[in-house]
């Protein structure tokens, strides 16, 4: 299966980039590492008349410490992000996460900012940001503005971006080694979640808490949250995960079992993080 | 010492490995220059009324240069049903014109100049569908309420056997019932379905296209065509897997070669993988009822499988799967009172045909699941209860009650086997300590053993053709009517001719899949390729040598009887006087030294064995992890060691995947919800440890090699083995039964339900 | 629209369709047909190649997307002498393959294993290849072949030095 035809257009600065967006308007879409879009342009469940490769704009790709953030350049790749010193040493959520999302050859072309504006309700990383109280840069013909991650996912496959504006920056806070887990559950190693687990001490104290396909779009477990600032532990908190969402069914978990999942694995995501478990891998200790 | 038996590696591998091998949709072939692409236009609903078909807009898109539809395809003789007993009603059409049966059925046909512009034009072609109600399951095609072939009055497309006598279970203790998911799969060989077809000037069609035996499929295309066998030419290039389900030719292959001819162009078709996984034939898709009785001391006395297969929309080779099914009903065991019927239904789904063990892992799993149930209810060890009811180590063929006749068997050592290099006792020591602890991840245990035909005479007889010549420059060509496509026949096939010639390996060339070169052939399915194949290519080189010592007779005037083989120098020697001597090249240099001869096996053989499967299920979210798998798998004598544990790891490997993830799934209204592979979950790497095999080999009378087939029995018995295991997992939280695939979800659900009935029953007995 | 890049050392320029995918690129316009397609949905990875020293999926990419940049494909992995490359040798040695069409993939991505670790454990062998699907072999004898390439050391995840991109 091949995409439908489309005109492409390569750019080497923002700049450039919002103007071709201006002038090509809504038909036009970024690409990126292509690893969100082309597959769903493949099955022609997306056509775009006109393709603006960024891939190659350089200034795009970094991780640096910026003050008492990270900032993350939105074309850094999974395999770039998961290797960064700096990143390892100042957010190590984000880097392991990275390193859970699809398969290695995914992750050499898949980019941060195209995992963010592809908007997937299952996916890792948006997951991770959110529970790390990310921001959002936008550059768009308006100039540079400023989304808390918390407002930027609305709705099933739908942000809070604006027409003609792209993604250039990814803000998360230095967390240092404070304690985080990931906890993704899988039909298979490399599948999408079924749902996933991200949980992270912030630098203010609070516990960020968020989850992978629980609903349209990528939540934190609002209700877990409260909980542990009013000093529940964490079998307590952990056990309001799914409070307040709507999880689909579909043919892998219905409501449910995704309920139910959302407890088992906020509450181990949160063990891990206090440090009070070794994190949960698919390889086995057993018996031989 | 023979080559025979040792691990030579294969002669196809550096190419492979360097150049890529050539798969039809590689192909260079100077008669297919300026081929033109085609792409089928496909029902996108499952049962509807075809109103109308408008292909103008799709004429005018850029690179069209036709759009073919039913009506155009008025002088192709209609399609009749793949079996005589199946009623005539039944019947696809080639496009169809007024209903369509399943997401996939095709509808037109568009010819472009170039690869991409076919996709364009195919979604300008305007379908308008008048939608029916879906038929989906075997348990709503049985209702008869909505019919897929109103003619024919039911959606029963064939029948076998009668039910069960009232008195089947009379003086059983104890009887256990249960329904059976052996759910649909995808066999999806890497290599989607690809053809390509061309015309020559003297009538004839060569047609290049995927498939396990080049002369059936080359029939068959005659045949739908109408067109006399020796018109065809079919030619098989590299093969990128089949797993039963590139048996034959499938009808667009056929088309594809009409519409060459109709177009006065070459053209070529490779389906992409959406396309694969909705359209070409899926395996299993069985609902089963096993039935078991005995008593309470672990004797069975009566089993019964009753089974409904689930045929697909159109007939194929699923119509005839569930007699495999029930010839295969007693396994190994010897039980006094088997039983066994079927039925095949007709759904708007895709096709049934073979999948790895094609019928046979259905019954296996039948019978694995009915002894573990049995075990549970009078609370014995499985293994125990296998032992007691095991059919006794045999030297002379053993008839069982459905009609099958195995052939040399030793079925509990194979389980001894099995068991003492999987540690079974520490392994039940282990689960018992995790479970008293109250482990989350808890230990499961499963045990199969297995018996399966393989080799059978499946229409076309028990023989194979081959043919060898040697040649003046030293080297050897093999023609062999089987159709490798994995399975190493260039290696192992040459090893056969070098054992008894002496000519190395690497200079023995074996060839198939031409059918001008090789008219006839048996093709390779059902495992038969070694015991028949193989035993062919031996028999040839055993009378070749017999000719050339007839011939080196007269030249070194000796008699033939004192003339000896000698394989270091590829020659023959008169015993005794090592200098005097002729080699085979030289006796080919005089005079064509060639047998083209055909073996046929006495009958089929049937391999067996024994799995032990341990997996780790985390019990709060259900999933189970296979961490060690042990197999047994007796297939009598082995040529090549290392080729044949390869055909074991992916058999079991594909049985995991049966048993844990893999599932073809339709919602109600017959759409299919796993038509690519992000959705499809095919196992994969992670998913699976590295296997533990164990050897074992019980030669077969039925040839001269001693070798029965080897393809199919890894799925046969790890399916059910890893079934039991994840069942065994959870069978102290009350489990006794989980349907495959054994998802976490399914076993999370099974854990629940398990623990509020147990909770029920505390309450009502306090 | 053209393009450029270096496919097995040889600089080639092309013309394209904006959509041409990388996979049939090098398939159709190059001819280098080792390079399979066995799914449409990035799942499968037998049209695995590498691009600037990484593995990639050449259907998830635009021909385009690779302007100026260095790709290997498993008609390049080869020495100019013909000798095999570790991961082939070890491939053959140890029956990493059966119908061979997932091979070229998985043959490129092992190559990508083992520059990322050269010295992987059984599961992370596994782990590596989880993009690259296999329907015969079960993995069994190519996470063997894995294990023997590293045997050879640094060179099995290398692709030949002639292909490599200048610094």
């Amino acid at each position: 299966m091949i995409p439908s035809p489309f005109e492409y257009v390569r750019v080497s600065s923002v700049d450039e980039a919002v103007a071709a967006l201006a002038e090509h308007g809504e038909d036009a879409k970024i690409l990126a590492g292509g690893h969100s879009l082309l597959p769903i342009m493949k099955l022609r469940l997306a056509v775009p008349s006109v393709l603006i490769d960024i891939s190659g704009i350089a200034e795009l790709n970094y991780v640096r410490v910026d003050g008492d953030q990270v900032a993350i350049g939105a074309g850094t790749r999974h395999h770039d992000l998961e290797n960064s010193e700096v990143a390892q040493a100042e957010v190590p959520l984000l880097p392991h996460v990275a390193s859970r999302v699809g398969d290695p050859q995914v992750r050499h072309r898949g980019t941060l900012g195209g995992t963010v504006a592809h908007c997937d309700p299952a996916s890792d990383l948006p997951t991770a940001l959110l529970a790390l109280r990310a921001d959002v840069v936008l550059v768009g013909p308006n100039g540079r503005r400023t989304v808390p991650i918390t407002e930027f996912f609305l709705g099933f496959f739908e942000t809070a971006m604006e027409e003609g504006e792209l993604i250039v920056e990814l803000r998360v806070p230095r967390t240092g080694d404070g304690g985080w887990a990931y906890e993704k559950f899988t039909r298979r190693e490399n599948d999408w979640p079924i749902v996933s687990a991200a949980a992270v001490h912030l630098p203010g104290g609070e516990v960020g808490v968020a989850m992978a396909n629980m609903g349209g779009v990528v939540l934190r477990a609002e209700a877990t949250e409260a909980a542990l600032a009013a000093g529940k532990s964490i079998e307590e908190a952990a056990a309001l995960a799914a409070e307040g969402t709507s999880p689909s069914a579909d043919m892998h978990a219905d409501a449910e079992y995704r309920s139910h999942l959302a407890r088992v694995l906020v509450r181990r995501a949160l063990t891990v993080a206090a440090g009070e478990a070794a994190p949960s891998t698919a390889e086995s200790t057993a018996a031989a | 010492m023979s080559i025979l038996g040792t691990r030579v590696v294969r002669t196809e591998d550096p190419l492979f490995l360097t150049r890529g091998a050539v798969y039809t949709d590689d192909l260079t072939d100077e008669r297919l220059t300026g081929a033109l692409h085609a792409t089928f236009v496909r029902s996108t609903v499952a049962h509807a009324k075809v109103l109308s078909v408008d292909t103008e807009a799709a004429k005018q898109a850029p690179g069209v240069v036709a759009v073919y539809t039913a009506a155009d395809l008025t002088d192709l003789p209609p399609l009749a049903p793949p079996f005589p007993f199946v009623a005539a009603e039944f019947v696809r059409q080639w496009l169809c014109t007024d209903t369509v049966r399943f997401v996939g059925d095709a509808i037109a046909v568009v010819l472009t100049e170039e690869r991409y512009q076919g996709e364009d034009a195919a979604e300008q072609v305007v379908v308008d569908l008048d939608v029916l109600p879906a038929v989906v399951g075997t348990a709503n095609a049985a209702k008869d309420e909505t019919l897929l072939f109103p003619a024919a009055g039911t959606n029963v497309l064939a029948a076998f056997g009668e039910p069960a006598p009232a008195d089947f279970f009379d003086g059983c203790d104890v009887v256990v019932e249960q329904a059976v998911v052996n759910q649909r799969v995808a066999p999806v060989p890497l290599e989607t379905r690809a053809t390509s077809a061309v015309w020559g000037e003297d009538g004839r069609v060569t047609v290049w296209c995927t498939n396990q035996g080049a002369q059936q499929a080359k029939g068959q295309i005659a045949e739908w065509l109408g067109l006399d066998a020796a018109l065809v030419h079919l030619v098989t290039p590299d093969v990128g897997g089949g797993f039963g389900a590139k048996i034959g030719a499938d009808p667009e292959y056929a088309l594809i070669a009409h519409l060459a001819k109709l177009s006065g162009r070459p053209v070529r078709w490779t389906e992409s993988r959406s396309e694969n996984l909705t359209t070409m034939l899926h395996g299993r898709g069985q609902d089963q009822i096993v039935k078991i009785g005995g008593s309470r001391d672990g004797k069975v006395l009566a089993y019964s499988l009753v089974t409904d297969q689930d045929g697909g929309a159109y007939p194929r080779i699923g119509v005839v799967l569930p007699t495999l099914t029930m010839l295969m009903t007693p396994g190994t065991y010897a039980f006094p009172k088997v039983h066994a019927q079927a039925r095949v239904l007709a759904t708007n789904t895709t096709s049934i045909g073979a999948y790895r063990g094609a019928g046979r892992p259905e019954a296996t799993a039948a019978v694995e699941r009915a002894l573990d149930m049995f075990a549970a209810e009078i609370g014995m060890d499985a293994v125990e209860v296998r032992r007691i009811n095991l059919v006794p180590k045999f030297d002379e063929p053993h008839s069982t009650p459905t009609g099958a006749t195995y052939d040399s068997g030793d079925y509990v050592a194979a389980l001894d086997k099995a068991l003492e290099a999987s540690g079974y006792a520490e392994l039940r020591a282990e689960q018992k300590l995790r479970r008293e602890r109250g482990d989350i991840r808890q230990l499961g245990i499963g045990v199969s053993t297995y018996v399966e035909i393989t080799g059978a005479d499946n229409g076309a007889g028990t023989g194979e053709e081959a043919e060898l010549e040697v040649h003046a420059d030293g080297t050897a060509t093999v023609l062999t009517g089987t159709s490798p496509h994995g399975q190493g026949h260039a290696t192992t096939w040459a090893m056969l001719a070098s054992d008894q010639l002496g000519i190395p390996v690497e200079k023995i060339t074996v060839l198939h899949g031409d059918t001008d070169r090789i008219p006839k052939g048996g093709g390779t399915m059902g495992s038969r390729s070694l015991q028949q194949g193989g035993a062919a290519v031996h028999q040839a080189a055993v009378e070749l040598v017999e000719i050339a010592k007839k011939r080196a007779a007269e030249r070194l005037e000796a008699n033939p009887d004192d003339l000896v083989v000698d394989l270091g120098t590829a020659s023959l020697t008169v015993k005794g006087t090592p200098g005097v001597s002729v080699s085979f090249a030289e006796l080919a240099a005089e005079e064509a030294l060639l047998v083209q001869t055909t073996f046929t096996a006495a009958a089929a053989t049937f391999p067996f064995g024994a799995h032990v499967v341990v997996v780790e299920t985390d019990v709060e979210s259900g999933k189970a992890t296979v961490i060690r798998i042990v197999t047994v798998d007796d297939a009598g004598t082995i040529i090549n060691p290392l080729l044949a544990e390869g055909q074991r790891h992916g058999g079991i490997a594909q049985g995991v995947a049966q048993a844990l993830l893999e599932e073809v799934l339709y919602d109600s209204d017959g759409n299919p919800q796993t038509s690519t592979l992000a959705d499809y979950p095919f196992i994969s790497a992670t998913e699976l440890p590295s296997f533990e095999l164990v050897d074992m080999a019980t030669p077969t009378p039925m040839n001269p090699l001693g070798a029965k087939g080897i393809g199919e029995a890894g799925t046969i018995g790890s399916t059910p083995a890893v079934q039991s295991a994840v069942i065994d997992s959870v069978a102290h939280l009350g489990v006794r039964h989980v349907d495959m695939p054994a998802t976490s979800m399914r076993v999370w659900k099974a854990v629940q339900a398990a623990q509020s009935a147990s909770q029920t029953q505390n309450g009502s007995t306090n | 629209m053209q393009v450029s890049m270096t496919v097995n050392g040889q600089q080639r320029t092309d013309e394209v369709e904006p959509r041409m995918l990388l996979a049939h690129h090098l398939r159709d316009t190059l001819g280098l047909t080792a390079t399979n397609i066995g799914c449409d949905s990035t799942s499968c990875g037998a049209c695995t190649v590498i691009v600037d020293g990484l593995s990639v999926k050449s259907c998830t990419v635009l021909a385009l997307q690779v302007e100026g940049s260095q790709v290997t494909t498993l008609e390049g992995l080869a020495g100019e002498d013909g000798e095999l490359h570790p991961v082939q040798a070890a491939f053959q040695s140890e029956h990493g393959l059966q119908c061979g069409f997932c091979t070229s993939g998985m043959v490129m991505a092992s190559v990508g294993v083992l520059a990322a670790n050269p010295d992987p454990t059984d599961r992370e062998v596994r782990e590596g290849l989880e993009g690259n699907l296999c329907r015969c072999t079960g993995y069994h004898n190519i996470v063997r072949a894995v294990l023997k390439a590293a045997e050879a050391g640094p060179v099995a995840g290398q692709v030949p030095q002639s292909q490599e991109v200048s610094a």
